[in-house]
């Protein structure tokens, strides 16, 4: 099976050249990889890590930050944080939600509601936050990406990695530092290692201690804080990761059984057809012969 | 070979009925079951049957997101999203015709440099050839268009400098970009004609894929050593031969398709494109999809003016030229032995000519800079003199190593 | 054209193997067939964001008695009827017998909230809205093709073949409802 294993060699290659990096090198340190619950053909979402991610975004993000595409009800669906039902009907109700067609023009939310954006829009956002647009988290762990140099990301084709956006965000909530010799911060600006163009008009949002988790044993710290923000914006990004991966390995194996099955039915089939090419030097070969 | 009468008879008055008034029954067995097809296939040739599988893949699935999508530019992006979210599989069958564009590609190209390899391309296989390249054309406008509709950044930017290409006819230009566009920028008008077209397309490319395959079934399949089929000894009735090695390849080549829809459906996009689009803001760096970077490259390759052409209008002509000058290859390769198997200094070119093509698409993700520009403009050279020069020219000095006398002999030969 | 010569009459008495693997791999192949058709067809069902919308909580307390309201529900109207007590007696008194599809007022109301007749505002025949506190049976009188229903929303009269439909609800306290 030469052939067949040249084809496999061939389509390998020709996706390890698919789109090189996804975004252009920043000029400054690499982004440092984490190790996620969800990375990996195995992997799923930490239910008590998606839990605390949601509570440091709700007391921490939440004022400038929206979730538009996110609905109370996702917070109890499987694959996700799970909070019961009861929690998020209880959740939703603290939230005042625009309906015209209510007495007074809004109502407090129900499950189905979508979480109401802080800012009416853009420009009332701007004019908030000294000019910067604080973007919405729905899907932010998607529209951001790190850099990685060659040969790097060619093996990313082979290993599915596809947290660059957790790492970044994480390396990012923890890349603060004073700015380098030589670089003079306006007012409103801070210094980030990680930012594209290093500066930041986000002020350092999470410090030690910021946020108080329930029950014992997970830290208070910076890091913790970003690693659980992180997890939490990925599955708002990717609610349904958990249910596409357990499919995938039905679909896989099932694509390999039957591929199986298909190549002895070919074997069969072509048993009794001679049917191989020669070579120029067969060819001759056989012409002196 | 272009007479195979069908071996169908029918059975029964009902079956004869039929026949006489509408042969389909007859038309069928001929084609897809009896014809006769070169033994000596080898699994480059699934490469077909792979791609028209992926062709009714796009199709159903995008039929299937149609139904939920809004093409206006308020709602694209939060359409898609709801797709992903809130449809019932609706991750996984988005997943499956982004990514299924990315693989139809996969199988596109190397169906083509199959074609390139074992001169498919040559008498009397030329009408279907071309056929191919309008095909070819056709699906890379189709995945411009339908990368536009989920309107990110990459979209609203990609439909931006593309339609931009128009720009640079002479005279025309501005009038023609506004046409295109339906106003003085990519707007909403321009998202409702892509999705309009990105449906209508994909059914003009399954009536020139039958137009492909009628061409291919006048002559029959060429074969790895080139050789015309002789006698009824060189084929096979194409089922159940072909279509079950045909499907076994499909299904193999399922599963890396299933590997990136299940585990990394989006690694083969960019990060940018879950930004909603924003005419005021440029993303830092913006690339096609792969599958048209060599394209990409080769437009960017023209940064001078020559005599009264400038480089914009140099590089669109380059462009389209690399694709127009596919119509003539049958011409521009005068070489009577068809497989590069036994062509020695063909095979040389040849292969250069596929790592010149994988650099074009490297170059076309990398930027405009440096070293880059200067690669990019010898991978462009080569790509043209490729065709325009050393292939009119290895055909007169090349001494073909001897072919075999017929496909079976061929297969004899190695009884020795 | 189709027989080959080097292919044909060569296969021995192993058939019943070979036509087990072709058996099996053709059952293999409908299975993967019917798992790939399957999501392309449910796709059409309702989605997560119309399910969610399918409990609506009402508070009935405005509602005055004798009077009624349409409210939607699952892209449905909705009667929500706060009855009177005369309305009530009028639906009880009625023997079942004399019901087209008998079924007793108890059934269509909650117990302890006999007075809230909450059903789906859509006839039963083709689904037009009927008009309230008419008809010949003090109930609803749909004017597409004039069905009769009484006081408990049940039908008397006309070509509708069943009773207004009761959809499932129950009262989370004495105003609040939850439907669905």
């Amino acid at each position: 099976m030469f052939k067949f294993k040249t084809i496999l060699a061939a389509l390998v290659g020709a996706m390890a050249l698919v789109a090189p990096a996804t975004a252009a090198e920043p000029g400054g340190p690499l982004v440092p990889k984490q190790s996620w619950t969800f990375a990996g053909p195995f992997g799923t979402y930490d239910e008590n890590q998606l839990q605390r991610g949601f509570q440091v975004y709700r007391e921490v993000c939440a004022s400038c930050h929206g979730m538009r595409l996110i609905a109370f009800r996702n917070l109890s669906e499987p694959g996700g944080p799970r909070f019961s039902e009861a929690q998020v009907r209880a959740l939703a109700a603290e939230y005042q939600i625009v309906d015209p067609a209510a007495e007074g023009g809004v109502r407090p939310g129900v499950p189905a509601d979508r979480f109401p954006t802080p800012f009416a829009n853009e420009q009332e956002a701007r004019d908030a936050n000294g000019g910067a647009y604080p973007p919405d988290f729905s899907v932010i762990a998607k529209a951001r990406g790190i850099y990685e140099p060659f040969p790097n990301w060619a093996f990313n084709y082979f290993t599915g990695y596809s947290e660059g956006g957790p790492d970044y965000i994480h390396a990012l909530l923890m890349g603060y530092r004073e700015p380098p010799e030589g670089i003079e911060l306006q007012p409103g600006q801070y210094y980030n290692d990680y930012f594209p163009g290093h500066l930041i008009s986000m002020a350092p949002p999470l410090q030690d201690g910021l946020v108080t988790y329930e029950g014992e044993g997970v830290p208070e710290t910076l890091d913790q804080y970003a690693t659980d923000l992180s997890a939490f914006l990925m599955w708002t990004a990717e609610p349904h990761l958990v249910a596409r991966k357990e499919a995938g390995f039905r679909v896989i194996t099932f694509l390999i059984l039957f591929a199986g099955l298909l190549y002895f039915v070919k074997n069969k089939l072509w048993a009794n057809v001679k049917h191989r090419n020669p070579s120029p030097d067969d060819v001759e070969r056989d012409a002196r012969a | 070979m272009s007479s195979h009468e069908s071996n169908y008879s029918p059975t029964g008055p009902v079956e004869r009925w039929v026949d006489e008034r509408l042969p389909l029954v007859r038309f069928a067995k001929e084609h897809l079951m009896d014809f006769p097809t070169p033994k000596n296939l080898n699994y480059w040739w699934t490469f077909g049957a792979i791609l028209a599988i992926m062709l009714v893949v796009q199709i159903v699935t995008g039929i299937v997101l149609a139904m939920h999508y809004t093409p206006h530019i308020d709602l694209a992006f939060d359409s898609v999203e709801h797709i992903r979210r809130d449809v019932n599989g609706g991750r996984i069958i988005q997943a499956t015709h982004a990514v299924g564009a990315s693989m139809f590609f996969v199988a596109l190209y190397i169906h083509i440099f199959r074609g390139l390899y074992f001169g498919s391309y040559k008498a009397p296989r030329e009408i279907l050839w071309m056929l191919g390249v309008i095909i070819f054309i056709l699906v890379m406008a189709i995945a411009f268009m339908g990368y536009v509709l989920p309107w990110g950044q990459m979209s609203f930017w990609g439909a931006t400098v593309i339609t931009n290409i128009f720009s640079a006819v002479p005279v025309a230009g501005e009038p023609l970009l506004q046409l295109l566009r339906g106003g003085f920028a990519v707007d909403n008008p321009t998202l409702n004609r892509f999705f309009s077209l990105h449906y209508l397309l994909p059914f003009v490319v399954a009536a020139v894929v039958v137009l492909h395959i009628w061409a291919l079934h006048v002559p029959g399949n060429n074969n790895p050593i080139g050789v015309d089929v002789k006698s009824s000894r060189d084929t096979v009735p194409f089922h159940p031969y072909y279509t079950m090695k045909d499907l076994f390849a499909i299904v193999v080549f399922f599963i890396p398709f299933a590997w990136f829809v299940f585990f990394a459906p989006d690694i083969l996009g960019h990060p940018d494109n879950y930004i909603q689009a924003n005419a005021q803001i440029t993303p830092a760096h913006i690339v096609p999809e792969w599958y048209l970077l060599p394209f990409y490259t080769i437009l960017r390759a023209i940064d001078f003016n020559v005599l009264f052409i400038d480089s914009r209008l140099g590089g669109v002509i380059a462009m389209a030229g690399s694709l127009v000058i596919l119509f003539f290859l049958p011409w521009l390769d005068r070489s009577r032995v068809r497989s590069g198997t036994f062509r020695p200094m063909f095979k040389i070119f040849y292969w250069l000519f596929v790592v010149n093509f994988l650099v074009l698409t490297y170059l076309g993700a990398q930027p405009a800079e440096g070293i880059y520009v200067l690669l990019a403009k010898i991978s462009t050279a080569y790509y043209f003199a490729y065709f325009l020069i050393i292939l009119p020219l290895l055909s007169r000095i090349e001494t073909p190593r001897p072919l075999p006398a017929s496909i079976s002999e061929s297969v004899l030969g190695k009884a020795h | 054209m189709a027989t080959q010569s080097d292919t044909a009459n060569t296969h021995t008495p192993k058939a019943s193997r070979r036509d087990f693997l072709y058996v099996a791999t053709g059952a293999v192949g409908a299975v993967g067939v019917a798992g790939a058709v399957w999501p392309l067809i449910n796709q059409m069902n309702p989605d997560a964001s119309v399910l969610a919308l399918a409990q609506v909580d009402f508070d009935v307390s405005s509602i005055a008695e004798g009077s009624s309201v349409t409210i939607i529900w699952r892209g449905l109207p909705v009667f929500v009827r706060h009855r009177t007590a005369a309305e009530i007696e009028e639906a009880r008194a009625v023997p079942l017998s004399e019901l087209k599809d008998p079924e007793s007022d108890d059934q269509r109301v909650k117990e302890g909230h006999e007075q809230w007749l909450i059903m789906i505002a859509n006839c039963t025949h083709l689904g037009c809205v009927p008009v309230g506190e008419s008809g010949n049976y003090d109930g609803w009188f749909c004017p597409c093709h004039g069905s009769h229903y009484d006081t408990a929303g049940r039908i008397r009269q006309g070509p509708a073949p069943t009773n207004l439909v009761v959809p499932e609800y129950e009262f989370l306290s004495d105003t609040m409802v939850r439907i669905g």
